[in-house]
């Protein structure tokens, strides 16, 4: 029996060599144990508060509830990739700073790459669209309202970019 | 356009780059997890380690037996058995903590610990645990009763027989989980100066350092908590935090290697305290004027297996359980109670959601009697500048802002109009109804305990600056608002100065950042630093700028005299240090006086108070029963804004907890047993659960403040459940006196 080829992760652009045994390890744990992305946290391990959200393909995903095994050739990204490589910051990350949707900062960085993926999508929310678009997402500090405020205000970035 | 928010953590958080407890590595660290035993109440016979101890990975099983200083914890009385030795007392009780290589070894090896017990009678029943004969929680205690709280003002025999109707009613609350997003988590090792070093999610770093010094035997000296990053604590980051990183630094001391244990959500919400569920029994007298004649309270809460902070909640419960209002003769009892179920401590609000709860229906109620509005009732019956409190407190030396705050939300939110407009249990289609709470909250510890913060200005030589304050970052903002409070003072610049976050070893113990103290408290001690660094400064200048040093003002990064001459800020600091001497100040501010009678409930209870008028509108499914939030308003007196954008995260955050109480949180028990233990089985607000918000901000500067600013993080999360309650009433023509209202549905 030959071991099996090793295979690639791409995160953040970056590609990662896979061991067999980190084909099976959790996705959350291993970018935080393996390759020291901290920004996703581990807040109920079971999907549901949306604290470990990571981007696939710019689409949402739970990190806690995916095997890394799960996610080969597709290009994930986590919070560590949303500013650019000289350190400014991306706009809907400058929006929420600048509308006080801070607070714990436990919930941001998978609120953000929520609102992220979302943006991408519909440049043009309305206010009850991107009321509706975090609910996948718990933050225990702020009520969402100032959330809200910074998704909307980082919204016409978006557009300009298509 | 909007003013900007600002806080110095904020790139950090939105980045990614802020390292949590958790987010932190040691060359050399082993990870620790907490073996928890299957009863509720049981005598322990042994703890067996040995197959644990033999498992792949395990450098050490530690239990009681290994505890070289007491093992006794708890802010009031020492009944919490840190590491479990005679008894279990409640499904969350640590009986061992294995220690291991990796996490998922320590996981492991964990299952195999055996916990032997003699199963004991269980007391899950407040009221069967103060029967007689009844099994008692702590044999040594002599009682299932934690404490008792009264209030015996006037004669309330004479105020009902003086009344023309009594209103009698019962309510109950449920526990309700805190939920911070991250949960508990310690980081500690023993330094090479002998220092046990301690990082952990907490919001009480001088009571965990007093839990770990306890517990290790060790002099105060010898620990040292630092600040960290931490997701969210609500009341929640103290007793069981303190534990965590007790058992976490017994860990390190033990294996001479430095150890990490973090919490999954199900450790956290089995162990972490609640907050008390509450049985209030209220009698209300009122006058043929709609004027308060009488109130008799007969409240219990459940303070499950340990003690715990129930006497200071259970106090503000007693001090508050009349609501705003003016009652002359009042008879009142608060009683808080072992039993086997989780212990409850302290949550945002702290025994006032409980009786704002009651208290805010029964006035209804009452005003109806009466053939009065709510809201002309409660203005009939509402404290004003000299009113005299329940406790004999005489309101004065601060705006009473009662009627402002319920008059700005009434404006708002077009009360009247809607009050008109609600169903009332008639008509078709979906309910809808408005409804109200107010509250006035005393503001910070209030003579529940020693209140004193601390704060360290020490100007460098280039003019920059640092600042360290005896309260914690919980994620509210509080070093952001200590940063700006010290910018105004010195008149420079908010990036001239950094927080530095201050350890327990540095700041004098300025005790828990709970109360809504921070900004009232630390800022207090900011301004006094601020001022004798001003006194410094200036005295160096003076005679240069031809003025005497109380003339010099502190403005745009210079310091100037009458006449306008003028020497920058880093000058003059670089002066001080040419003659020897330094820009450098400690700050103190101890709370203004407050005293309290227990034997009769009667004193000043706080120094201030916040007062506060809250209103929901809604629409209750006529088939399903569902209830949807249209809209929400608060106003608060908050003496003054200092950072606007937090101080609107503070309304919107609390009111959302608030809305989660009225609606739907409740941490289910079973025999003792939690069954919530993860967010799929309890439900915190999402997005869609919430209406929009509007925050009124009512700015009355408070002259016993320094700093003019007074609270906003409990007075916003205290009257939501109420008004919920309230408006659901005028929807469908029903009272629910219990949470969560409509049976949370």
């Amino acid at each position: 029996m030959r071991p099996a080829a090793p295979k690639i992760l791409v995160v953040n652009g970056r590609s990662v060599r896979l061991t067999a045994a980190d084909r099976r390890k959790n996705l959350l744990d291993f970018l935080r144990e393996d390759l020291d992305l901290t920004g996703a946290k581990r807040g109920c391990g079971i999907g549901v508060c949306g604290a470990c959200t990571v981007l696939a393909d710019n689409r949402p995903l739970r990190s806690c509830r995916t095997l890394v095994a799960d996610v080969l050739g597709r290009r994930l990204t986590t919070i560590e990739e949303l500013a650019a490589p000289d350190g400014s910051l991306h706009p809907l990350q400058r929006a929420f700073i600048d509308a006080g949707a801070i607070q714990c900062g436990y919930c941001t960085p998978g609120m953000v790459l929520t609102a992220h993926a979302f943006l991408l999508k519909h440049p043009e929310p309305s206010r009850a669209e991107a009321r509706r678009a975090i609910s996948s997402n718990l933050c225990r500090c702020t009520g969402y309202q100032q959330i809200i405020e910074a998704i909307l205000a980082a919204a016409p970035a978006y557009k300009k970019k298509e | 356009m909007k003013e900007k928010a600002w806080r110095n953590d904020a790139e950090a958080k939105v980045t990614g780059r802020a390292r949590y407890t958790d987010d932190l590595k040691i060359a050399g660290m082993l990870h620790a997890v907490p073996v928890y035993g299957d009863d509720v109440h049981a005598k322990i016979v042994a703890v067996d380690t040995e197959a644990a101890a033999k498992s792949k990975g395990v450098v050490r099983v530690v239990t009681a037996r290994d505890v070289p200083g007491g093992n006794r914890g708890g802010q009031i009385l020492k009944d919490v058995h840190v590491l479990a030795d005679d008894k279990i007392r409640y499904h969350g009780d640590v009986a061992a903590v294995v220690v291991a290589v990796t996490r998922p070894q320590a996981v492991a090896a964990a299952r195999r610990v055996c916990v032997f017990v003699e199963p004991l009678p269980e007391i899950l029943d407040p009221d069967e645990a103060l029967a007689p004969g009844a099994p008692l929680v702590h044999e040594e205690h002599g009682t299932n009763l934690i404490h008792r709280h009264v209030i015996h003002r006037g004669d309330v025999a004479r105020g009902f027989a003086e009344s023309a109707f009594v209103v009698e009613e019962e309510f109950r609350t449920p526990f309700v989980e805190h939920a911070y997003l991250e949960p508990e988590a310690a980081l500690c090792h023993v330094r090479e100066d002998g220092v046990v070093e301690v990082r952990g999610s907490m919001q009480h770093p001088y009571s965990t350092r007093r839990f770990v010094a306890e517990f290790l035997g060790l002099p105060l000296a010898r620990v040292e908590i630092l600040g960290t990053p931490m997701g969210g604590g609500f009341g929640g980051k103290d007793d069981t935090a303190a534990l965590v990183c007790a058992r976490t630094a017994l860990a390190a001391l033990l294996t001479g290697r430095p150890v990490k244990m973090t919490y999954d959500r199900e450790w956290s919400m089995r162990e972490s305290y609640k907050r008390h569920p509450y049985r209030m029994r209220y009698r209300m007298g009122v006058g043929a004027d709609g004027l308060i004649r009488a109130v008799r309270c007969r409240i219990v809460a459940d303070g499950g297996a340990y003690c715990s902070v129930s006497p200071w909640v259970t106090w503000r419960s007693t001090v508050q359980c009349c609501g705003p209002y003016v009652v002359p003769h009042v008879d009142g009892e608060v009683s808080s109670v072992y039993t086997n179920h989780v212990f409850t401590g302290a949550m945002r609000g702290f025994g006032s959601p409980q009786v704002n709860f009651a208290v805010e229906q029964l006035v209804e109620i009452a005003a109806e009697r009466a053939g009065l509005s709510g809201v002309e009732f409660r203005r009939r019956n509402m404290v004003r500048r000299g009113s005299t409190t329940i406790t004999g407190q005489v309101l004065e030396g601060h705006a009473v802002s009662m009627s402002e705050v319920l008059d700005r939300v009434l404006a708002a939110s077009g009360y009247e109009e809607k009050l008109a407009r609600s169903s009332r249990g008639r008509g078709e289609g979906d309910y809808y109804g408005i409804g109200l709470a107010m509250s006035y909250r005393g503001v910070s510890l209030g003579a529940e305990g020693t209140d004193v913060c601390a704060a360290v200005v020490s100007v460098q030589f280039d003019g920059s600056v640092l600042l360290e304050v005896g309260v914690h970052e919980n994620g509210q903002g509080a070093e952001s608002a200590m940063i700006l409070l010290l910018a105004e003072e010195l008149g420079v610049d908010r990036g001239a100065i950094v927080y530095r976050r201050p350890s327990t070893s540095s700041v004098p113990d300025s005790g828990t950042t709970v109360a809504s103290r921070a900004t009232i408290m630390g800022g207090g001690a900011v301004s006094r630093a601020a001022a004798e660094v001003r006194r410094q400064m200036a005295g160096a200048v003076a005679d240069d700028l031809g003025c005497r040093p109380e003339e010099v003002r502190f403005v745009g990064g210079r310091l100037t005299a009458p006449g306008g001459r003028s020497v920058g800020f880093a000058e003059a600091a670089q002066r001080l240090y040419r003659n020897q001497k330094y820009p450098y100040a400690l700050g103190v501010f101890p709370a203004p006086h407050v005293d309290w009678d227990e034997s009769c409930g009667q004193g000043r209870a706080y120094f201030t108070w916040v007062y506060g008028c809250q209103a929901v509108e809604l629409a209750v499914g006529r088939r399903t029963g569902r209830i949807k939030l249209l809209n929400a308003w608060a106003a608060h007196d908050v003496g003054r804004a200092v950072n606007r954008a937090s101080l609107l995260g503070q309304f919107y955050g609390g009111m959302a907890m608030g809305a989660g109480y009225g609606l739907f949180e409740e941490a289910v028990m079973e025999e003792g047993r939690p069954c919530s233990l993860n967010f799929d089985t309890y439900r915190i607000p999402r997005s869609t659960d919430l209406p929009e918000m509007t925050a009124i901000i009512v700015e009355n500067r408070d002259p016993l403040s320094p700093s003019g600013a007074k609270s906003i993080g409990e007075p916003s999360n205290e009257i939501m459940a109420p008004a919920i309650a309230n408006a659901y009433y005028h929807a469908t023509g029903r009272r629910c006196l219990r949470l969560p209202v409509g049976g949370g549905k």
